[in-house]
């Protein structure tokens, strides 16, 4: 192989810089799941945990759809228990604080839902 | 019910767990929903204005109150301006019907106007993703502000000018936001919408609460013994330019 040197050096360096934001960051530390504040005075919530962690969206897209559209109110969840559909009344009523619930795990997964352009968040509350 | 986005989420879903030879979506199973046991149901709304009664100048009072309930921005830069309920002069409000020789109480006085709820609406056939509409079981034309992508078609479509686009952002030109109802963004369109939001929990629209000259009047117009039927039936009205054949569902008694 012609010009080894500068070539072996070359690929490593290479390597480096395309590996820079791997160990940059830490390799195999992973960002701790932030803490969320939990309503201290509900232990369900509309549906169960594992549902809200992985379709509270469509649960919510489903809530506007038929507020909106379809002239609905009233949601009665899978254990019977009846809710009136509002983000800020229901949803909020619990959860009091975006920034402390919503905004942490939004931050965590890098997702900006665009709820709150419109949508009118509870006053936050400073610990 | 499936609808088209339903249909086409769930024919993409099931297309990318065939690619990848694996499906690990949860089961998607939610709960029912009904409509509030107070709300408000007629087959169609509407609205009559006794002009005999809306005389004082007391207008500002009725137009503030709906602002204020709907999170309405004051912004004074007359081209950015957002109005769900306002005033004009007469020539303003029925320009087919305003001439030279109208009387001077016509001439002098202002006309309450809003949304018209029209039987026939321009505004929804002229949007591009429905997100207005008009609703089947009442009559009421919406906006889903979700929808609204500010093309402003219905803009150009409503006769009335009803419809107030929001240039900037709103929320700096609201004095006091009201927590109950969302406020728009920049770049969607907005007007009256009957207060669905009220007539859901079984109240009636605020300016026609806030009124107290009681020259509101709402109601059913497809009910014959309801108040604003037999209003219509008795006394001497119009509706902003007929010959369009929109059919509003406001009516203003002269």
């Amino acid at each position: 192989m012609y010009n080894r040197g500068w070539v072996i050096a070359g690929i490593i360096g290479f390597l480096a810089i395309a590996a820079f934001p791997f160990y940059w960051s830490g390799i195999g530390q992973d960002t701790p799941f932030p803490k969320l504040e939990l309503p201290a005075q509900e232990k369900r919530c509309v549906e169960s945990k594992p549902f809200m962690r992985a379709d509270h969206m469509r649960l919510l897209h489903a809530w506007r759809t038929a507020v909106v559209r379809d002239q609905m109110l009233i949601y009665t969840a899978t254990d019977e228990k009846k809710y009136r559909m509002n983000l800020r009344d229901t949803c909020m009523g619990c959860h009091k604080s975006k920034e402390r619930f919503c905004d942490r795990c939004h931050e965590y997964s890098n997702v900006t839902p665009p709820c709150w352009e419109c949508h009118v968040a509870p006053p936050e509350e400073k610990l | 019910m499936t609808n088209r986005r339903q249909f086409l989420t769930a024919a993409s879903a099931a297309l990318a767990a065939t690619v990848c030879g694996a499906s690990n979506a949860s089961p998607f199973q939610m709960g029912t929903m009904s409509p509030g046991p107070q709300a408000r149901t007629a087959k169609r709304w509407g609205m009559a204005i006794d002009m005999k009664r809306c005389d004082g100048n007391c207008r500002q009072e009725c137009i503030a109150v709906c602002h204020e309930v709907h999170n309405v921005p004051f912004i004074p830069k007359a081209e950015h301006e957002v109005m769900w309920l306002f005033e004009k002069p007469y020539e303003n409000a029925f320009p087919e019907r305003a001439h030279s020789r109208i009387s001077k109480r016509l001439k002098r006085q202002k006309f309450l106007l809003l949304c018209n709820h029209c039987d026939d609406p321009p505004c929804v056939r002229a949007c591009p993703t429905q997100a207005t509409f008009k609703r089947k079981t009442d009559g009421i034309v919406m906006i889903d502000y979700h929808r609204c992508i500010g093309c402003r078609f219905c803009m150009a479509a409503c006769p009335y000018g009803s419809r107030s686009f929001n240039f900037r952002d709103p929320r700096p030109f609201i004095k006091k936001i009201n927590p109950g109802y969302p406020t728009r963004r920049r770049g969607v369109v907005e007007k009256c919408n009957f207060c669905q939001e009220i007539l859901a929990v079984g109240g009636m629209p605020a300016c026609v609460e806030g009124c107290k000259n009681r020259a509101l009047v709402f109601g059913d117009l497809e009910d014959p013994n309801s108040e604003i039927s037999r209003l219509l039936d008795e006394k001497h009205h119009m509706r902003r330019k007929p010959s369009l054949g929109t059919r509003p569902s406001v009516f203003y008694i002269v």
